[in-house]
């Protein structure tokens, strides 16, 4: 087991489409975090930058844009990519800035613009590159994956498109009482039903819209935080970063085929289930000890899927999980209180970053309406393109 | 004037009819097949690496998953503007003896409505778009229900 770090300050722009730059977004964020930390910005050691890929040059998508904006005081700068796991890597890398004594106060920041319509690859031919050649090739947009896993939760589990109109129902309704959040009209089952299909057999209200947003958290030593009269602060207990292991039989995007398990039998457990696992292990708990559970869903169907994934029920049973009313809130594990990616949208970068400060706001118990009584730990997972695991375990 | 033919992607697929394969790789050492193909290092972590050699796959196997693009996807997938969209299914078809799973287009005319999982299904060339100079190929899978064995 490591040792915690804290987290001295939480804060987000409001998801939406704005019409304006990343770097407004982080900044309006980060501005937001140093005063929740109650923390002067010049007294920070260290600042980490979540990537966008749309805005420019990676050098300028980077944390020193964001220290810039916040006005240049010397701090340590790191930034890093990693598709949708973006957000957890630079918890990570700020977490071991802080385990290591190398900074005992660290800013994290991460903000996305996104364009309107599919999430498209880089420009230019590039045939090399998995992402480029799916959309060459197939024109397998993102959401064509999530139907495909959609489709098979079908024939496998017998989930229905009635379940996963239920998810967003559940996390429409909390999205509705999240002032950060994009859509804030609770939604019906009708309403999903009737919206058009964009791969079947999910349609439009079954995924996330890409949105515009910015979220940052001020991590720091325990240490730092006891002397800055924050003993109590949340605490930060895992950060699983890890990658699938050979062969990785599910057809995780971008991938047009998975590895081959003639050489070598695949593991019991999948990519997404090790991703959950490593964070348990780290900090020393299981999925019968959290109180809530933030999970990315890109789609109403992936929600079910992670449920699985985190060990919150048996491999199959997800619906039933659902259903049942667990996974909302008053039940016994409510997952996306903040109202998930379904109320948000994904602003790829800052969107790991916004679950943790959701968990942050329900750990503290100052989430408001969306409180969940007596939480004391909480998980918070995704998955970025190209193998990037990420989960976040937080207690107060 | 006959149109030049190209594969969308060179050396992923070969053969024309009923000898149409899609193309990978197998490791000489371990025996784990690529597809796409993987021509520098066997990927296995726990293979000291052996020779890459070319191998046709399995022309057959059996429906993992589908779905289909009910809306026109960006660039660099090559459409007409001008043309209505034309959605398309996408079928990720497990192969048994290489033990992998591939993604392909459906045959144009199979749509979601005649799939299903576990289904048989066999690859197939296919036209992923074309002008007046050049047909672009790719490979495509077709359900095996009801064609003469």
């Amino acid at each position: 087991m490591t040792d915690d770090v804290a987290v001295l300050g939480v804060g987000l722009h409001p998801w939406g489409k704005w019409g304006r730059g990343f770097v407004e977004y982080g900044a309006v964020a980060a501005r937001a975090a140093l005063a929740d930390a109650g923390l002067d910005w010049r007294q920070v050691g260290s600042i980490v930058g979540a990537d966008t890929v749309r805005g420019g040059y990676p050098g300028y998508v980077a944390g020193a844009t964001f220290a810039k904006a916040l006005g240049w005081q010397g701090a340590r700068v790191t930034s890093v990519y990693a598709a949708c796991a973006s957000g957890a890597q630079a918890i990570g890398a700020a977490r071991a800035q802080i385990l290591s004594g190398l900074a005992d106060t660290v800013l994290v920041v991460g903000a996305d613009a996104a364009p309107k319509g599919f999430f498209r690859p880089a420009g230019g031919s590039r045939p090399d590159d998995p992402d480029w050649l799916r959309f060459r090739v197939l024109g397998a947009t993102n959401p064509t994956y999530f139907g495909l896993y959609a489709r098979r939760r079908m024939a496998l589990h017998g989930d229905t498109a009635v379940d996963f109109a239920q998810v967003k129902v559940k996390n429409s309704a909390m999205g509705a009482l999240n002032p950060y959040a994009r859509y804030r009209k609770r939604v019906t089952a009708e309403e999903v039903a009737g919206s058009p299909t964009v791969a079947d057999p999910l349609r439009l209200l079954d995924i996330c819209a890409t949105s515009d947003g910015g979220a940052a958290l001020v991590l720091s030593s325990t240490d730092f935080a006891r002397r800055h009269g924050r003993a109590e602060a949340v605490r930060i207990r895992a950060v699983s970063t890890v990658t699938p292991r050979y062969p990785n039989t599910v057809l995780d995007l971008p991938d047009i085929a998975t590895d081959s398990a003639v050489a070598v039998a695949p593991a019991a457990e999948s990519f997404r289930a090790s991703i959950a696992r490593a964070a348990y292990e780290e900090a020393g708990v299981g999925p019968e000890d959290l109180s809530l559970a933030e999970v990315y869903d890109l789609s109403t169907a992936l929600e079910l899927q992670w449920y699985e994934d985190l060990g919150l029920c048996a491999e199959g049973e997800a619906a039933k999980l659902l259903r049942e009313g667990a996974t909302a809130p008053g039940g016994r594990i409510p997952v996306n209180a903040s109202g998930g990616l379904a109320s948000f949208g994904e602003a790829v970068p800052a969107q790991a970053i916004a679950q943790v400060c959701e968990l942050t706001w329900q750990l503290r118990g100052s989430a408001g309406d969306r409180q969940i009584p007596g939480a004391r730990v909480g998980i918070a997972t995704n998955q970025g393109l190209f193998g990037h695991g990420s989960a976040v375990l937080a207690v107060r | 004037m006959s149109r030049t033919h190209m594969p969308v992607v060179e050396g992923w697929f070969t053969g024309e009819g009923d000898g149409f394969r899609l193309l990978g790789t197998r490791c000489s050492a371990c025996a784990s097949v690529f597809f796409p193909r993987e021509d520098t290092h066997c990927r296995n972590p726990g293979c000291p690496g052996g020779e890459l050699e070319e191998v046709p796959l399995s022309p057959r196997g059996r429906v993992w998953s589908y779905t289909d693009s009910q809306y026109r996807p960006p660039s660099p997938y090559v459409t007409d503007p001008e043309l209505p969209w034309r959605p398309y299914a996408l079928v990720a078809v497990e192969l048994e003896a290489e033990r992998l799973v591939v993604l392909g287009q459906a045959v144009p005319g199979v749509t979601v409505g005649d799939l299903a999982v576990g289904m048989e299904v066999e690859v197939v060339p296919g036209v992923l778009h074309e002008d007046a100079e050049t047909v672009r190929t790719t490979w495509q899978w077709r359900p095996v229900r009801g064609r003469a064995v």
